[in-house]
């Protein structure tokens, strides 16, 4: 069992209004699965990502990663963990402007307290992996919007984490570029990642092994996809 | 904990990455430590300056005014310095009655001084005619370069001789040897017996390389007077100076009421001098401080909308690991390095400045003026990154990486 969340509830108070966007959610996700989860805007999918990823707190419920309680965690501990065991790909890939792919990679390496020629070697080492060997010195605004989300998923691995949060990962490319980001996802499952990914294009969940819906805050689906799985489970 | 050269290394980053914000920020740093090295090294070169020039003429002389000078409340008398010199009521007796003082005086240079025009053939300048005895070649310090100062016959008789400072030798002979011509001071003619070293100038063009010196005598004789405006008077040590002092205090007194002449050890005068130009630099270094404190603002109203701006940057750091303390010490040690930075540019160009401004002013960059501004210039970026900083490490990561 590599995330277990129970009973998780996440309110906002807007003014007079408690808006509930997770609603007694329930879910485990196990070592080497790749999750897509869909949902109409306000569903809650975005907020369970947070939720999930340890960026929000829940109002009520538990979190379990790796079998340890998380809930309870502070800012600090939240952000060494997340540092640590999980990546993030973003929708509008929020790479640093001005600098190079290479920096950018080693980002998460900076606030793990490596030494400086590690992040190097293990920032060149992602971006030979996703297929940008040639542009290490690029900045973003030198390379395509498929690049720049290559870089960012180069940026999400390098810490080698447990778990990969994907926000529409393709939502801000064109078809040729989503697909090659939606491959490229593929490739890492293969490899044995483990990756839960936002979107609201039925065809990029396909691609998933298992599909959840989201709606008013509840999981309303859960189930496989009906492609056949391109991958072993047991991986 | 942290690793302090990540932090670092990110920090320069995000300043090399915006050079020219990064310069623009600097600027009132750059301004203001500037300022304050480059007035504090004037103030520092002038007394040092000064003190140099006081100690030329010797610890062991006393200068005699033709007013009280220490009039009411023990500072400088209000009386115009021009009114008192022009009612003088020193004469020539004072300066023999003190002659006779043989064991407080060594010597006695009276003078009184006039503008004039000096020419030869053609030539004309503008000079200082100062009449004076011919112990004042010793009593302030006046060698000749060539000639002689005149003689004491010289001055008995009221020889119309003259010897020339530096600069009028050159503006009225040039390449010519002046010894042995005459030229005309005031119409009258005078024969050119010598012409002393070159002093310097002092400050604003005021030299005694312009000045002409003639016998007292025939000084009063050509501008119809019989006062003198000053007497220097060396003393044969000092140790007994309060002794010798009084002796002459007690002599002129004989002749002149209390308040018609002063005799001032020269140590007073360089205090009160070296009082007021260290009121001054520091009044001018406090001024030029406001520009750092307006420096400051300057990075800190840099920094706020750096924070704004970064806001996505800032919570993508804060998903991807950084913990609130390593965002503020981010943003701390970015606006201290942008200050610090700019504080090494004032001090560099107070360095300039300070060269350039040489051919005017003794200025000299102190080490404890550097020292100083480095240390202001840094606490200033501390002290203004505290704002900006504790917003950026306060942003929530969704927040900020939802900001457009």
């Amino acid at each position: 069992m590599l995330l277990k969340l129970s009973h998780i509830s996440k309110r906002y108070q807007l003014g007079d209004i408690t808006i509930t966007a997770l609603d007694d959610v329930s879910l485990q996700v196990d070592n080497g699965e790749f999750v897509a989860i869909m949902g109409p805007s306000g569903s809650g999918k975005s907020t369970f990502l947070q939720v999930a990823s340890m960026l929000a707190r829940p109002t009520a419920g538990v979190i379990r990663l790796k079998d340890k309680d998380v809930t309870r965690y502070n800012e600090v501990e939240r952000a060494k963990l997340r540092n640590r065991e999980i990546g993030f790909v973003f929708q509008q890939f929020n790479l640093l402007p001005r600098t190079s792919a290479l920096d950018n990679v080693a980002l998460p390496l900076v606030y793990a307290n490596l030494p400086r020629q590690e992040h190097r070697r293990r920032s060149r080492n992602m971006l030979e992996q996703v297929g940008l060997a040639d542009r290490l010195i690029n900045t973003p605004a030198q390379l395509s919007g498929g690049q720049q989300q290559r870089v960012a998923i180069a940026r999400a691995l390098v810490n080698d984490p447990s778990l990969i949060f994907a926000d529409e990962p393709t939502g801000n490319l064109d078809t040729v570029s989503g697909q090659e980001v939606i491959d490229l996802l593929k490739k890492l499952h293969s490899q044995g990642k483990t990756i839960i990914m936002v979107t609201h294009e039925e065809e990029i969940a396909g691609k998933a092994e298992r599909l959840i819906r989201f709606l008013d805050g509840r999981i309303v689906d859960d189930a496989p996809t009906l492609q056949p799985p391109s991958s072993k489970k047991n991986n | 904990m942290l690793n302090f050269t990540n932090i670092f290394s990110v920090a320069v980053k995000a300043i090399w990455v915006n050079k020219v914000r990064s310069l623009l920020t600097m600027l009132g740093i750059i301004i203001g430590v500037g300022s304050v090295v480059l007035l504090t090294s004037i103030g520092n070169g002038l007394r040092a300056f000064v003190t140099d020039e006081f100690n030329q003429l010797g610890a062991n002389t006393l200068i005699i005014f033709p007013n009280d000078i220490f009039g009411d409340g023990g500072g400088f008398s209000s009386k115009s310095a021009a009114s008192s010199i022009a009612n003088s009521k020193l004469k020539l007796t004072d300066v023999t009655n003190l002659q006779r003082l043989r064991d407080h005086v060594t010597q006695v240079a009276p003078f009184n001084l006039q503008t004039d025009t000096a020419s030869f053939r053609t030539t004309q300048e503008t000079v200082t005619v100062l009449g004076t005895t011919f112990e004042y070649a010793q009593a302030f310090n006046t060698p000749t370069e060539r000639g002689s100062f005149f003689s004491k016959s010289d001055d008995a008789t009221g020889e119309r001789v003259v010897v020339l400072g530096f600069e009028v030798a050159n503006q009225l002979f040039g390449q010519v040897d002046p010894i042995g011509k005459r030229i005309k001071i005031g119409g009258q003619s005078y024969q050119v017996v010598g012409v002393a070293e070159k002093k310097g100038s002092g400050f604003g063009g005021l030299s005694f390389d312009t000045y002409v010196y003639v016998p007292l005598r025939t000084f009063f004789r050509q501008y119809d007077t019989d006062t003198i405006i000053r007497i220097i008077v060396k003393t044969p040590d000092t140790e007994r100076l309060d002794q010798h002092l009084a002796a002459i205090e007690a002599e002129l007194g004989k002749r002149l009421d209390d308040d018609e002449f002063s005799v001032v050890d020269q140590s007073e005068i360089l205090g009160t001098i070296t009082q007021i130009l260290g009121v001054l630099t520091l009044a001018l270094g406090g001024i030029s401080a406001i520009s750092l404190v307006v420096g400051g603002i300057g990075i800190m109203n840099i920094m706020l909308v750096s924070v704004t701006e970064r806001t996505r940057e800032i919570g993508l750091r804060k998903a991807l690991g950084a913990t609130p303390n390593v965002i503020l010490l981010q943003f701390l040690i970015e606006a201290a390095l942008l200050s610090v930075m700019g504080g090494g540019i004032g001090i560099g160009l107070a360095f300039a400045g300070t060269l350039a401004v040489q051919v005017f002013i003794p200025a000299v960059v102190t080490p404890q003026a550097v020292a100083l501004a480095f240390g202001v210039s840094t606490l200033v970026g501390l002290v203004f990154g505290v704002a900006p900083a504790r917003r950026a490490a306060q942003l929530s990561p969704i927040e900020a990486l939802r900001y457009e």
